[in-house]
């Protein structure tokens, strides 16, 4: 099953919801790995005729069930990085009305969400779902640098090689939770790391 | 003390515009600046008529970088409770008030892409000092304003000629009516959309822009309410211990401050929160007429809003 | 009264210190033997003759050492310093009541010349006299606010104001309590104080929320806020962090008087003209558990409040596994004896420390 109950947090953790069809002039669903089930779920024909989907498979076996949706666009390709002119482009675009959807993992809706923000939708209107990997995409608040996919707490920053210890504070301007020296107090000091959420 | 900051000031200019809307002009009498404002933004005048005090809001329209006056534009509205009838007929040139400070529940999101002016007869009031503001930091707006008729058309003129090309007029009596789901759809992402006007015309574009997948953030609007008159009831003041009666002109708020108790209050138009009291105990009907309690709170009956809203029956008991 | 400005550093060797006169107007945060959040806000329209909250901005002997060492941070760290582009016009309102309020307050030291949007604005402790076009961006060598806030002391939080909240729009943060701007600009009431622990299930922040929303032009708000830094360190950042936590680990009972700082931050909010956005500024004020244990009630007082504090908040603040070292220190100091009501140190009718 690729549904996670994420345990109560701060206000600044992002929740997410359920996708739900909206009305709306258009629709761009942008989607990683088992978010393509939460497409599958919420795609209707007449939604999908006026659809733009971006898909980053990760190594998932769901493009071709996408593809068979006929969205009116549709995109797979390899990494959020890859797919992200195109998805400037799309909201570059786009007209009041249109609809974003946004499933998978956390550092893809987050990342997604800040371009759909920063073309001035609300991030309140902006829909999420998670699904899939719980990874983090996580900021070293020290050197700056965003370490991608850590499931671990602490974890080593990939830039400064500090350890960090994970937060639930969130930025969404980031796309990123915040990392912080674990071990300033008492260098060298670092916990065993285990899963964030164990 | 309530409300915000008090300023001393003379009219300087009164202009009838049309049968029905009279412009105001006034400075302050020390001869001082004026705060400049954000467009949007409105003033309390207060309203000294026999022992009478009324404080009504209205919108401020002067460029909001102009410290030396500000003006405002009132509509006559002669089923109301005389308060628009008031600075139609009493206030003369020279003539000495007390307005507030501004104080701004129609602001512009300054982060907009385009800003979309929808307006309503007097609606129109907020806007013009809102195209002011624009204009000085060239923002790219757009206004559609629906008038009745040709010759109630305030402002008109001044705006189609400065402003041709941003400027869409629709006159009732000529049939014309903004196509607004026309309107709405092809605006792109980033566009916000401010309403000003009657409350169907407020409706209208909230609920359209809704169907059309508009985010509720990007819709604002300002309907200010004028308190209406009503049947003369008696409230209880628990805290202050005092009974007092509302007269069939004046509001809850007017009635409680007249009782020499100081009670906290913005807008005096439904809109602001300030007011909001907690009822102790009642009997009989409440006539919410607010935008500030959800539908739940005006059902229940813990609290009211006695700058707009009302009471019929026997006991009413306020914690005030 | 002229100010004798102090020359003084903020790191390295930390020669800040406090003369009489600002240990005698340091802003004691604690009103009672206790504390616990509360939506502790007053108007902010003057005070006492010389205390802290007698002028819009307080200008102190630290004014010139905390520039230098602003423009020290923001040599090194530019991301201090953040503006989202919807709120420059929030820095020219800021940089408008910042130079006419000390001009006003402070005229021997500031001097502002307006001839329409010419404006000339002379600071004489920090030698400058520019000439700028109010409103144009072009005629001065930072953005309005970074401008006017190189120029200020305490960091500035611009918050713009819609769909009822507030948001963390613009700021120049240097002398934070382990906050990041750069983290948290854009950032909703809400989600900033996210990690604030208690706060948010005593509904405290809706409160607070409520009030700001409602502040108006020409009615300024203010209210205390404290914590507790190791070394007089301004730049307590979550950036450099892994720099300066390793001296919260230097105290000894030996030095903990001299080393051990209250740390109070006069938060202050003016609704801004032309922006409708909400100025917050948070001034910081530091001052050693020696210099504060000369006013015998804030000896008393001090102990009390931090051996009762919940633990929550002493692990917040970062004090907690220092509390032990501080409460033997404090303890000297509190001879039992009952406090008068009130943040000021009442010097002449407290009684002295009995021993």
């Amino acid at each position: 099953m690729s549904k996670f109950t994420f345990p109560q947090s701060i206000r600044s953790r992002p929740v997410y919801g359920t996708l739900e069809q909206r009305d709306g002039a258009a629709h761009l669903l942008i989607a990683d790995a088992e978010g393509a089930e939460a497409i599958l779920d919420v795609a209707t024909p007449a939604m999908m005729a006026k659809a733009h989907i971006v898909y980053i498979p990760k190594g998932a076996a769901f493009e071709d069930k996408l593809r068979g949706l006929n969205a009116a666009s549709f995109y797979a390709g390899p990494s959020y990085g890859a797919a992200e002119q195109r998805i400037h482009k799309a909201l570059a675009d786009a007209k009041m009305g249109l609809q974003v959807y946004l499933a998978g993992t956390e550092g893809l809706m987050g990342q997604a969400q800040n371009a759909a923000m920063q073309a001035g939708i609300p991030h309140t209107a902006i829909q999420t779902e998670h699904r899939g990997s719980t990874a983090r995409r996580i900021q070293c608040v020290h050197c700056k640098g965003i370490t991608e996919d850590v499931e671990t707490d602490p974890f080593v920053c990939a830039h400064c090689g500090l350890n960090l210890f994970v937060r639930d504070h969130y930025s969404r301007r980031l796309a990123a939770y915040q990392g912080v020296c674990i071990d300033a107090e008492d260098p060298g000091n670092v916990p065993e790391p285990k899963g964030i959420y164990e | 003390m309530s409300g915000a900051e008090k300023i001393a000031v003379k009219v300087t200019d009164i202009v009838p515009l049309n049968e029905l809307v009279t412009r105001f002009k006034f400075a302050r009498v020390d001869g001082g600046r004026l705060p400049t404002f954000s467009g949007g933004a409105h003033t309390v005048v207060e309203m000294r008529d026999g022992d009478i005090t009324r404080l009504n809001p209205y919108s401020l329209m002067s460029d909001p970088m102009d410290q030396s006056a500000y003006t405002i534009s009132v509509r006559r509205d002669d089923e109301g409770r005389g308060g628009s009838l008031f600075m139609h007929q009493r206030v003369k040139v020279g003539d000495e008030m007390t307005i507030s400070y501004p104080v701004n529940l129609f602001s512009l999101d300054l982060r907009a892409k385009k800003h979309l002016f929808l307006a309503g007869g007097i609606g129109i009031t907020p806007f013009l000092a809102q195209i002011k503001q624009l204009e000085r930091f060239n923002g790219n707006w757009e206004l559609h304003y629906a008038c009745r008729t040709e010759s109630l058309g305030s402002y008109v003129d001044e705006l189609t000629n400065h402003h041709p090309n941003e400027t869409h007029i629709y006159y009732d009596d000529q049939n014309d009516k903004i196509d607004l789901v026309n309107l709405l759809d092809g605006q792109p992402l980033g566009t916000h959309v401010y309403v000003c006007g009657p409350k169907g015309m407020i409706e209208w574009v909230r609920g359209t822009a809704t169907a059309e997948g508009w985010p509720r953030e990007a819709v604002h609007y300002e309907e200010f309410l004028a308190p209406q008159p009503g049947k003369p009831f008696e409230v209880k003041l628990a805290v202050s211990n005092k009974v007092i009666q509302v007269g069939e002109t004046e509001s809850l708020l007017e009635a409680i401050e007249r009782a020499g108790v100081d009670a906290p209050y913005l807008c005096r138009g439904g809109a602001c929160g300030q007011c909001e009291t907690r009822v102790i105990d009642y009997t009989g009907n409440f006539i919410h007429r607010d935008h500030w309690l959800d539908d739940d709170e005006h059902a229940n009956g813990e609290k009211i809003m006695p700058c707009v809203s009302r009471f019929e029956g026997k006991t009413l008991v306020l914690d005030r | 009264m002229t100010i004798q400005f102090n020359d003084e550093t903020f790191r390295d060797d930390y020669s800040f210190f406090n003369s009489d006169r600002a240990i005698k107007r340091f802003p004691f945060p604690f009103h009672e033997d206790s504390y616990m959040y509360s939506v502790n806000m007053e108007q902010h329209r003057g005070g006492p003759v010389d205390s802290v909250y007698e002028k819009r901005f307080d200008v102190d002997e630290h004014y010139v050492a905390e520039m230098r060492d602003r423009a020290m941070v923001l040599a090194d760290d530019p991301l201090r310093c953040q503006s989202l582009p919807h709120m420059t016009l929030a820095g020219w309102d800021l940089l408008e009541l910042i130079m006419v309020s000390k001009s006003e307050d402070y005229p021997d030291l500031f001097e502002l010349h307006r001839d329409g949007n010419n404006w000339r604005w002379v600071n004489k402790p920090l030698g400058i006299d520019d000439s700028f076009v109010f409103l144009d961006e072009t005629t001065l060598p930072y953005g309005p606010m970074e401008y006017i806030t190189r120029q200020a002391q305490g960091d500035f939080c611009v918050l713009d104001q819609r769909d009822d909240n507030l948001w963390m729009d613009a700021g120049m943060v240097t002398t934070q309590a382990d906050w990041s701007l750069d983290f948290d600009i854009g950032m909703n009431f809400f989600e900033w104080h996210a990690p604030v622990p208690l706060a948010h299930e005593k509904g405290i922040f809706v409160r607070a929320l409520k009030f700001l929303l409602n502040i108006q032009q020409g009615a300024p708000a203010r209210r205390l806020n404290w914590t507790m830094t190791v070394n007089p360190l301004l730049d307590t950042s979550p950036e450099n962090y892994h720099k300066w936590g390793i001296q919260k680990t230097t105290l000894t009972p030996e030095n903990i008087g001299a080393k051990q700082h209250l740390r109070v931050e006069l938060q202050t909010f003016f609704r801004l003209p032309r922006s409708n956005a909400l100025v917050f500024p948070i001034r910081c004020y530091l001052c050693s558990f020696q210099d504060l244990m000369t006013a015998p009630k804030w000896g008393r007082r001090l102990h009390r409040v931090i051996r009762d504090l919940p633990e929550e908040l002493a692990t917040y603040k970062g004090f907690i596994d220092n509390r032990p070292m501080m409460l033997d220190y404090l303890s000297k100091f509190d001879d039992g004896l009952p406090t008068s009501d009130g943040i000021w140190p009442d010097l002449e009718t407290e009684p002295a420390l009995k021993t």
